[in-house]
């Protein structure tokens, strides 16, 4: 039977040898086809003796098994390097640039002011909103500014040609007013007016202009209004939100006594960082009050009933401060170089 | 205000440096903005007189000098200094002595020993003079430390004081409020009332009591207006900031910082009978002393002899009224005039003075007659002279008055969150001189004559929170109500406009509401801008009604810096007039989000062939802001867009905005090189959203044909879907355009559209026969109305 194991080995060696399938399938006739060497054996078997017959049948079966099974093992190497061979062939360089257009971004101090939003939201206050062109009376007269105050000469505030009664708003807080005005209005009659809590974010102006002041900026504008509203609630809240605000605890803020027509008393808010480029330098971030019961009353609220604190604060400056940004000027220059760098 | 440290501790000297005095200052209200010493440290320099001046053997431009410094001999120095004079009184740095950046040490200076170094005033860092040495005073006792002799250990604080504190511009005033927070004693100069020897007296007539109701007058005879101010008094008043400019002068000023009274010294021989407090009469003109001629308002009150005009009441004196270094007869003025009656006035006139500053915010009314016996007592002192009798002239009824305010501590301690007993209230507005009376639960609080900020509650809770301390107030987080807030799912917010846009690609930027007047004419057509009255620049004296002029000039200064890819975005109010406009009538002030896009389309990259952003890209931006709602669009003639390539953009049939091409003229004009593309819209629109509702999803398969359709050029493809969609049956659900041609086979001033047409039925399969009738119709309809032609 020597000869049948030649014939298996020769066959192994000659599927090996095929280069591809057509090669393969020609050495496959040549042992497996119709005049292949194993079918002419197994046609030889005739010529046995019964009694070999069947010996030598599983003899060259078991050949032929070898054979296929060597058939099926090279017809999977040749697949596979097919498929390898594409697939190399299809290799790209993943390390191109992706295709399609890029992202744009938002203004840095919308950044902040977006925050803002979201950080006063989580405890309750609504966005309120207010003209820019504003009334004599909203912006000063309600605000407890009185006829002659510094503030209300043209040093500070842009009015408008052929028109006395407007100007363009020099802080956020007439805002205050309209809300405590409308909030009264819809309450009116009840037993218990609800709490008033807003912040109105916006645009101001006034008659300045260097590198730190421009004469249009953003504002944002607070105001609580409730029956037991303190002055330790407005700490309580601000120095909250400084804290959530630049992420760490690692600030000290201060209250410092100050005067505002509108409140009183009246603070003005500083913070230090306890690390960084700025560290241990007091900085200005906002002035604060309680409101004045003047204010009150102007917006149709009993200041003997209903107490409240108001803030106004600087997004451009927390921007600079946050970013590390050092020239106001860059906020309103729209300068591509600049504002992508916030994206 | 400035002042210096030392003068205050002079008048109350509390155990605290000079930080911890300041940080004091500043959490009472009184804010310190600057403290810096007078000197730098240095030590080792004393009060020397030059005894030789020699040349140095081996140097021409070097002089060796034997110096007295006290020192028991005399020091060998050589110095450079070419004002270097035998007699000359210097400062001396001895052996040892450290100055600023340096230690001074026995030297050898080109072969010759030298002992020390005679100082300029900058090397002692006391100013910028080094054009020699520094020149002492001829009695400067010789040996003396210069820092004790020129009082140098000494700090300038600088406070920035809110307008409601008056009664801290003057070092008094700033004494009273540390003595009260330290509880340290006040030491006042004791100002002895001058006995007058001469009868001498000018009669003051109050014309109008209500501005002015207190008025003290003097005369001081044979004065000499020359007689120097002494050092002390010029050094107090230099480190105040104010310049020493002749004895009288000087006493006025520093009676003023001193006690807070601004006084006025008139010579005398240039008054003529009494002396009037009233208005101005028709075409009075004052020659002040800056030189400035005013004609005054009828609401400035005056300073008037018999004849004329004399001076601006509280504001600034006459020229040629006033005291000069001839004069002998003075006539000294000691006034109180109502903050009313001064506040705003001198600033009409382009100016504010020491005196105005002060009395247009309070000036204590019982200080006249005080301050002007200390005046006299340093006039007499310096420049000798004999003092008449105060005359003063007073309405009492006039004077303000100091009504008691009611405290309820319960509110205070409500108000602040606080809870001193009422002991403790009374005892901290004790502190500051507001004398307080118990009225069952409440405290009555008279404010004292120099404090012009105490009438109502409120103003007493200020003051017991500062002196309670800001930092002694706890910082509590609040407590509320936990309602949740309203949060629509039909409408979103402008951060939502925004992020969507940043994802298109967009920048946000933030443009200036005032701008050129040209740009409103330009792009908007406007010839009636909304002006400001002051301006603080030409090209910022209007108020925008649009938006994109803004986002065309922040393209004009990119492409100055060399970016010609430019996609911007604003959301900002505009400006129009309105006569019924909300919330203020006369404007309407609508926010609105415009973007504008120049250059390539996509960023230059190498898998997608370069090509310039067109209209169709914007306007497929603008689609995807109000998506899933549809906009229609229809052409629009607008000042700022080519009229070929413009659309108003209409949602729910209402006109929101444009987008379009910028019109080919501005683009040159503004020097913007290939044209952007813009779109201006009304932000209300875009914040609008609505809820979805679902629509039943058909399980039966749906059934596509392709057509294409030959039309006219000029017909807009949206009249063509809007033909289509009229003749179509139930069961087409969808007609969707997917390509337009021009070229081979089309005839030159037509199109061919291609069109997709879906049908579908919810119930059951289409069958193929009333699949083509439906084609069939939607055609026909389309070649009756639009003379379309179904191309082959």
């Amino acid at each position: 039977m020597d000869k049948l194991d030649q014939l298996v080995q020769q066959a192994t060696a000659e599927f090996a040898a095929a280069a591809d399938g057509v090669q393969l399938e020609q050495a496959k006739a040549r042992f497996l086809g119709k005049t292949g060497v194993l079918t002419e054996q197994l046609k030889s078997l005739g010529k046995l003796a019964p009694e070999e017959r069947r010996a030598a049948g599983a003899e060259i079966n078991r050949a032929k098994d070898a054979i296929e099974a060597a058939l099926e093992a090279r017809r999977t190497a040749l697949r596979e390097a097919v498929l390898l061979a594409q697939l190399a062939a299809e290799a790209l360089d993943v390390t191109l640039p992706g295709r399609g257009t890029s992202v744009g971004g938002l203004h840095p101090v919308s950044r902040t002011l977006e925050r803002i939003e979201q950080l006063f939201r989580s405890i309750g206050f609504v966005v309120a909103d207010g003209p820019e062109i504003e009334t004599d009376w909203h912006n000063f007269t309600a605000l407890n500014t009185p006829e002659n105050h510094p503030a209300r000469s043209m040093h500070d505030t842009f009015y408008l040609e052929g028109n006395d009664e407007v100007l363009l708003r020099t802080h956020t807080s007439p805002v205050q007013v309209r809300a405590m005005l409308d909030h009264a209005a819809r309450h009116a009659g009840r037993e218990q007016m609800p709490e008033l809590r807003i912040i109105a974010p916006g645009r101001v102006y006034r008659v300045d202009s260097d590198a730190t002041h421009s004469p249009m900026f953003h504002q944002v504008e607070g105001l609580w209004v409730g029956e037991n509203v303190s002055f330790a609630d407005l700490k309580g809240v601000i120095a909250d939100f400084l804290r959530k605000f630049f992420e760490t605890e690692d600030l000290q803020v201060r209250f410092r006594p100050s005067f505002f027509p509108f409140t009183e008393p009246s603070a003005e808010i500083d913070v230090a960082f306890m690390s960084g480029a700025l560290k241990g330098r007091w900085l200005e971030i906002a002035g604060c009050g309680m409101v004045h019961p003047n204010v009150l009353r102007f917006g149709g609220i009993d200041p003997e009933r209903y107490t409240g604190f108001a803030f106004g604060m600087g997004p451009d400056r927390l921007t600079m401060l946050r970013y590390g940004v050092n020239d106001l000027r860059l906020f309103f220059e729209g300068d591509l170089r600049f504002l992508s760098q916030f994206r | 205000m400035q002042f210096s440290e030392q003068w205050l501790r002079s008048l109350v000297n509390p155990p605290l440096d000079s930080e911890a005095l300041g940080h004091l200052m500043t959490m009472a209200g009184l804010e310190v903005e600057e403290s810096s010493p007078v000197a730098p440290p240095f030590t080792g320099v004393v009060v020397a007189r030059i005894v030789e001046a020699e040349k140095h053997p081996n140097a021409d431009k070097l002089k060796l000098c034997k110096v007295d410094a006290g020192q028991g001999e005399l020091l060998q120095i050589v110095c450079g200094a070419p004002n270097a004079a035998v007699g000359m009184k210097v400062p001396c740095a001895i052996v040892g002595a450290k100055l600023p950046g340096f230690e001074i040490k026995a030297a050898k200076l080109r072969g010759v020993e030298s002992f020390g170094m005679l100082c300029s005033a900058r090397e002692l860092g006391l100013s910028e003079d080094h054009a020699g040495l520094m020149d002492l005073p001829a009695d400067a006792p010789v040996g003396m430390s210069l820092r004790e002799y020129l009082a140098l250990d000494d700090t300038l604080f600088t406070i920035k004081l809110t307008p409601n504190r008056s009664d801290c511009l003057s070092l008094l005033g700033v004494g009273r409020e540390v003595a009260a927070l330290t509880g340290q004693p006040l030491s006042l100069p004791e100002v002895v009332a001058v006995q007058p020897t001469l009868d001498d007296r000018r009669e003051i007539v109050l014309d109008a009591p209500e501005a002015c109701p207190r008025y003290c007058g003097r005369i001081v005879r044979g004065v000499d207006a020359k007689a120097p101010t002494p050092d002390w008094m010029k050094q107090r008043l230099q480190r105040c900031g104010v310049r020493s400019i002749s004895a009288l002068v000087d006493v006025t000023n520093y009676v003023m910082l001193e006690l807070g009274q601004p006084l006025h010294a008139f010579d005398d021989a240039r008054l003529s009978g009494a002396v009037h407090v009233r208005y101005p009469r028709e075409g009075e003109q004052v020659l002040l002393l800056n030189e400035q001629t005013v004609t005054p308002a009828a609401d400035t009150l005056l300073i008037a002899d018999e004849k004329r005009a004399l001076a601006l009441a509280g504001i600034m004196g006459g020229e040629d009224s006033g005291i000069t270094l001839e004069t002998t007869d003075m006539f000294l003025e000691s006034a109180f005039f109502a903050p009313d009656a001064i506040a705003g006035r001198a600033r009409s006139y382009g100016f504010v003075s020491d005196a105005s500053h002060r009395f247009e915010r309070g000036v204590d009314f019982e200080l006249a007659a005080s301050a002007i016996e200390r005046a006299t007592q340093l006039i007499l002192e310096i420049c000798g002279g004999a003092a008449g009798p105060v005359v003063e002239a007073v309405s009492k009824a006039h004077l303000p008055a100091r009504k008691p305010v009611r405290l309820r501590p319960a509110r205070a301690r409500r108000l602040l969150g606080i809870d001193p007993d009422n002991a403790a209230i009374a005892k901290l507005l004790n502190g500051v001189h507001l004398g307080v009376r118990h009225e069952g639960e409440d405290l009555l609080v008279v404010p004292p004559s120099f404090r012009f900020d105490i009438e109502i509650e409120e103003d007493l809770i200020e003051e017991i929170a500062r002196l309670y301390g800001y930092d002694n107030i706890p910082a509590l987080p609040p407590q509320g109500g936990l309602a949740m807030l309203d949060r629509s799912e039909s409408g979103r917010s402008a951060w939502d406009v925004r992020h969507q846009l940043a994802g298109r690609d967009y920048q946000e930027v933030v443009n200036y509401a005032f701008v050129d007047e040209a740009w409103e004419r330009d792009f908007c057509s406007n010839d009636t801008p909304i002006r400001l009255a002051n301006p603080i620049a030409s090209q910022m004296s209007v108020m925008r009604s649009s938006l994109i002029p803004g986002l065309a000039d922040n393209l004009v200064a990119n492409r100055k810096r060399q970016l010609s890819r430019v996609r911007v975005f604003e959301i900002g109010r505009c400006f129009e007039r309105k006569a019924d406009g909300e919330p203020v009538a006369g404007f309407h002030q609508p926010v609105r989000v415009a973007g504008l896009a120049a250059g390539s389309a996509l960023p230059e990259q190498w898998g997608a062939p370069t090509r310039n952003v067109d209209f169709y890209d914007v306007k497929g931006d603008v689609e995807a802001l109000f998506a899933p709602r549809t906009l229609k669009f229809e052409p629009v003639s607008d000042p700022a867009l080519h009229p070929g390539r413009a659309a108003a953009v209409l949602l729910d049939g209402r006109r929101i905005g444009v987008v379009g091409e910028l019109h080919p003229v501005w683009v040159q004009r503004y020097d913007l090189g290939t044209a952007p593309v813009v779109f201006e819209l009304d932000l209300d629109a875009a914040l609008r959203a609505d809820l979805p509702a679902y629509a039943e999803i058909s399980r039966q398969p749906a059934v596509t044909r392709d057509l294409a359709l030959v039309v006219e050029e000029a017909l807009p493809v949206a009249r063509v879907i809007e033909v289509l969609n009229e003749s179509a049956p139930a069961i087409v659900k969808g007609v969707e355009l997917f390509d337009v041609y021009h070229g081979k086979g089309i005839d030159p001033g037509k199109k061919s559209l291609a069109f997709r047409v879906l049908m579908q039925d919810t119930q059951r399969t289409l069958e193929d026969a009333e699949v083509d009738a439906a084609v069939t119709a939607i055609v026909h309809h389309a070649e009756t109305v639009l003379g379309a032609r179904l191309r082959g």
